[in-house]
């Protein structure tokens, strides 16, 4: 189950891919599209119940009685769960590092307080799913109910945070000739994964099985075996497949730790499948963000001073920080730089990561601020970012381990023909339609996170990868099944790569676009060290068959161990095995994180890239559509490009999502989010998708890696929604500062 | 969702006689006559709807499109929302009709879901759907949560202090505009309905929709001989490109002559509680020259009776374009 290919080659597979930036299919692809892969929900065991949660209907108040006599009497119940009858949960330490992170801390039932909307209050157990839900929605519930907050204007209840400082922003803001002072909203966005959150969980005696929608299967464990008080050996967390995430299944949530605690108490295996409404209520969120950006600069476009004041929404349970001034420091050359943040609590369910987090508001926020700043000046939005050009990063002091944004709107400009651009507003006609063009730039931390992997090959001449990371849909299989090729010499069908259980070696988090640039490394060690492990026994032992030579004289190649200089010396890699009687060759491998790291010490570590929209608009009836997308993107070596183009074209999409239609909107009456489906939460149709260009400039980043490869998962995802807020604005004359752009705002237009 | 008993119907009186067993054939019938189900499925998952007894009329035939003796076309209650909306005739002649149908849903639920499905659709009001708040439709007497509520897509023409609901069919605006009508075939026997009397407005009984009465069963719709020389189309305003309502939509059936407009019939979708009907307008219009002031002015008039809520004033903005330039495109005085 754990392997993501089938033993066959996919009809129309090349027969020998050029390995390393080839244009490799997903290795799981025939998998996924033939139905076959198993993803969570797909899991099925003997004897599982089916569990479905009660959300509250308060968003804020005390739980006074909750009456499950009538669903305990339903057909196929097995028993209904709440605070009392159920075995408590623990809290978890606080995380180290990158471990033992949760971003709702409490555990459910832990007292009888509702603090948002959709909270669970208690979990109803049943034969099949559809007589769970029956007994879920028979629960009676009686509540005290509180006044709750989920007022959408934020304000400071603290004093602001500061973030990052350098110079003295303020007054070089006063005395600054330009100025740009505004304020930009971005929503609170859900992540809406296709894939509905999930878990399955087993017990065995104690040791307990969860097979979860997780894109941190080691962290899931880290959390799990605290939180339900076993040792954490005796936690297994599989995740073969993940139908998406975007930052929603880093974290565990609390319907896993209810699942996991339902099982042990009913004594059987249980399933929870998180339905759509709850996936906007309990399973986190992109907070609302509130952004004043103040820039200062000069008349020739330099910049004098930034000033970044940023607050966003949290849950009354826990401080969720959304880090919107990240790329504040560094991205330009400034000599007065003032990141401030601060939090405002609403009765919500806890925010968390979201693909790109803080970075994407952030850069909303600031790409809109250039290029109001760009208007002011009459000066081009790309010569302007030049113009501010840093020579390191301002704010460590730092080099760029690997910095082309210049690089990434030249091509970009060309491709887009900028050159061609009037930019006056609604001066530009196509078709009797007008036509805007905005561009922005963006970044994106580089960062490598620790990571183990063993790489073993077997007397077939067969491979086998493994690490407990996991593939997101983005294409892990692949890339490390292209590594092991690249290190052992051994064809792409030869290669098996074993992923998502936490059984295997330490593997990182699907998240921060970390995983390529930090499990390559452990995966080429590993199969560096089990190359070199069968030339040892080619060496050493009384049957070995170079017994004497050196192993450095020896090479593998083809699936043969011969001499360098005599390659028709060639033992196969079975006999090699045999005459040694061992079953095959290992070798671990791991690297270490940048956190904390030498390079972090020496480099400022980023990708970098620039973003043009054009977007038509028809005036009389306020139509606008996004037209043509053009993304040039410099995040190191492109290990395989097909997949990296999806994941940035997959962005764009999402980031046109962000820019016209996406918004959670809470009912201040009822405290809940209003359109908790994906009829009235409007994410972007294959209809909304233009054309979209994507380079990769391709420059190798060393410092990362030995490929020089960075992630591309979240960066084509920063930008987009300031490049086509720009577009809207030169279209229609119509500044939208507070997202999603709406048909309202445009009738002004 | 409750448990409910499932009857395949095999002949039109059987199913007739069944459901007329029902307490109503509204909001909260117990026997509900299931087509497509593409609405009442998704309400039944909901709790919104707790049929006990569900009529299967898939096998009923009623899927046919045929000439009438006038010249016209009936359209039987079984005829999927594709194939109508790919029929020759209806392309040519009623492309209104077609325009509108490839509107709405996507293309797998246009393959499903039926005529009178469509005829029938619920609202999508968020407040209806959600069994947790108060409304007066599925609940009589529980209040409005979405009058001071979440109400940017809901209704500014046929409001009442007890729902705010917005029809949300594409295809029956465009039978507004053609003037359908609608029969029924009952335990009194077979009824023909003027589209504009089919559906009711909510006044203080939001919980009821149309003129249906237990056993009502919509058999097929007729349209009107097409008129030659008119020009018609389908104008939908929406935020993304595809598979979403309307915010305003405008079904327009114009003749034009000598530079002026002869015949007009107007109706629009997504801001009435019910397909509206622009008969002012069409007054206005009729005998008027074609040029952009009288058009304006008429669509302007079209509006004028919007009442908004707290977050749908723009509706009125944009409904008043949405007819103007469904004009416009009518007439040829714009092609985008």
């Amino acid at each position: 189950m754990s392997r993501a290919r089938e033993s066959s080659r996919a009809p129309g597979a090349p027969e020998a891919p050029k390995v390393i930036g080839g244009k490799l299919p997903r290795i799981d692809g025939p998998l996924k599209v033939s139905g076959r892969a198993v993803y969570t929900s797909d899991v099925s065991l003997d004897g599982m119940l089916y569990a479905v949660p009660v959300p509250s209907t308060i968003a804020s108040g005390r739980i006074v009685s909750i009456d499950a006599a009538a669903a305990r009497k339903l057909a196929g119940v097995r028993a209904v769960y709440y605070r009392g009858n159920l075995r408590p949960f623990f809290r978890s330490a606080p995380p180290q590092g990158f471990s033992g992170l949760i971003d709702e801390k409490r555990p459910p039932f832990e007292d009888d307080v509702v603090r948002y909307y959709g909270q669970y209050v208690a979990v109803a157990v049943a034969q099949t799913m559809e007589q769970a839900k029956a007994a879920a929605d028979a629960v009676r519930v009686r509540y005290a109910a509180d006044a709750h907050n989920v007022e959408p204007h934020l304000a400071t209840e603290k004093p602001f945070r500061t973030e990052s400082e350098r110079g003295n922003a303020d007054a070089a803001f006063q005395s600054a000739p330009v100025k740009i002072d505004q304020t930009y909203v971005t929503p609170t966005e859900v992540h809406n994964p296709i894939e509905l959150h999930a878990t399955v969980a087993a017990w065995e005696g104690d040791r307990v099985t969860l097979y979860e929608t997780s894109q941190a299967i080691m962290n899931h464990r880290e959390v799990l075996y605290q939180m339900l008080g076993v040792p954490k050996e005796n936690v297994r967390v599989v995740s073969h497949f993940l139908g998406s995430g975007f930052g929603g299944k880093l974290w565990p949530w609390t319907h896993s730790i209810l699942a996991a605690g339902v099982a042990r108490e009913v004594g059987a295996p249980v399933k929870l499948v998180v339905s759509r409404q709850s996936m906007f209520q309990t399973v986190g969120h992109r907070p609302r963000t509130q952004q004043r950006f103040r820039i200062g600069a000069g008349h020739d476009g330099k910049l004098l001073s930034l000033h970044h004041e940023y607050l966003n929404q949290t849950s009354i349970l826990d401080d969720y920080g959304e880090d919107c001034g990240e790329a504040t420091p560094f991205m330009y050359s400034v000599p007065n730089v003032r990141v401030i943040s601060a939090l405002a609590h609403r009765n919500i369910g806890t925010p968390t990561a979201m693909r790109g987090p803080g970075a994407v508001p952030g850069l909303f926020a600031m790409e809109s601020a250039m290029d109001e700043l760009a208007i002011a000046l009459n000066i081009d939005p790309i010569e302007l970012r030049r113009r501010n050009e840093p020579q390191q990063d301002e704010s460590s002091k730092l080099p760029f381990s690997s910095r082309h944004l210049v690089e990434c709107m030249q091509v970009g400009a060309e491709k887009f023909g900028w050159a061609r651009r009037d930019a006056r507003v609604g001066a530009m006609k196509r078709d009797g339609l007008t036509i805007g063009w905005g561009m922005a730039a963006c970044s994106w931390g580089a960062m490598r996170s620790d990571a183990q992997a063993s790489v073993e090959i077997a007397r077939d001449g067969t491979v086998t990868v493994t690490t407990a990371t996991q593939d997101v849909g983005t294409g892990t299989y692949t890339v490390l099944a292209l590594v092991a090729a690249e290190a052992t010499g051994i064809s792409l069908d030869k290669i098996d790569v074993r992923l998502g259980d936490t059984s295997l070696p330490p593997g990182p988090i699907s998240g921060g676009s970390w995983v390529t640039a930090s499990v390559i490394p452990a995966v080429s060690n590993a199969a560096r060290v089990a190359v070199r492990s069968l030339l040892t026994m080619s060496t050493t032992g009384p049957n070995a068959p170079f017994a004497g030579a050196k192993f450095e004289d020896l090479q593998f190649a083809n699936g043969r161990v011969s001499r360098k200089r005599d390659p028709s010396t060639g033992v196969p890699i079975g006999e090699v095995l045999a005459r040694a009687n061992a079953r095959a060759a290992v070798g671990d491998g791991q690297s270490s994180t940048t956190l904390g790291g030498e390079e972090s010490k020496k480099y400022s570590l980023h990708s970098y890239g620039a973003q043009f929209a054009e977007v038509s608009w028809q005036p009389e009836t306020a139509r606008l559509r996004v037209s043509r997308f053009v993304s040039v993107i410099d995040a190191g070596r492109m290990l395989n490009p097909k997949p990296a183009r999806n994941q940035i074209e997959g962005a764009v999409v999402m980031g046109i999502g962000m820019a016209l239609f996406e918004e959670a909107r809470y009912d201040k009456r009822y405290g809940a989010p209003i359109n908790s489906n994906l009829a009235d939460y409007i994410v972007s149709t294959n209809a909304d998708a233009p054309p979209i260009d994507v380079t990769f400039l391709d420059h190798p980043d060393p410092v990362l890696n030995e490929f020089g490869a960075r992630g591309v998962g979240e960066i084509g995802l920063a930008g987009t929604a300031a490049a086509i807020t720009a577009a809207v604005y030169h279209a229609t004359g119509v500044r939208v500062r507070e997202l999603p752009v709406r048909i309202e705002d445009l009738l002004r237009g | 969702m409750e448990r409910f008993q499932y009857t395949r119907a095999r002949t039109v009186p059987e199913a007739i006689g069944i459901a007329a067993q029902s307490t109503t054939a509204q909001q909260s019938a117990p026997i509900r006559f299931v087509a497509g189900g593409t609405t009442l499925v998704d309400l039944m998952k909901l709790d919104v709807e707790r049929p006990t007894r569900l009529v299967d009329i898939n096998h009923l035939g009623l899927n046919a499109i045929e000439r009438t003796a006038d010249g016209g076309l009936k359209v039987g209650a079984l005829v999927r929302n594709s194939a109508l909306a790919q029929d020759p005739a209806v392309m040519r002649d009623y492309r209104v009709l077609s325009e509108a149908l490839l509107s709405g849903a996507s293309a797998q639920l246009r393959n499903v879901a039926t005529t009178s499905g469509n005829l029938l659709q619920r609202t999508r009001c968020m407040y209806f759907r959600n069994t947790a708040m108060a409304c007066n439709k599925r609940e009589p007497g529980s209040g409005c949560s979405a009058i001071g509520g979440e109400n940017r897509t809901l209704a500014i023409l046929g409001t009442s202090s007890q729902c705010i609901a917005t029809n949300p069919s594409d295809m029956n605006v465009a039978l507004a505009a053609l003037e359908a009508t609608v029969h029924l075939q009952g335990t009194k026997g077979t009824r023909a309905i003027a589209f504009q009397d089919f559906h009711l407005l909510p006044g203080d009984t939001p919980n009821r929709e149309t003129v249906l009465e237990p056993g009502d069963l919509v058999t097929h719709v007729t349209l009107p001989p097409p008129r030659s020389g008119t020009t018609s189309r389908y104008l939908k305003l929406r935020d993304r490109a595809s598979y979403e309502f309307a915010l305003a939509s405008a079904a327009v059936v114009v003749e034009v002559a000598g530079g002026r407009f002869r015949y007009v019939r107007l109706a629009m979708g997504g801001i009435g509680t019910k397909p509206w009907r622009m008969t002012a307008a069409e007054q206005a219009l009729t005998g008027a020259p074609v040029d952009e002031a009288t058009i304006r002015q008429a669509a302007t008039l079209a509006l004028r009776d919007a009442r908004p809520q707290s977050q749908n004033g723009f509706k009125v903005e944009l409904a008043t374009r949405c007819l103007a330039h469904a004009l416009r495109l009518a007439t040829g005085m714009a092609s985008v």
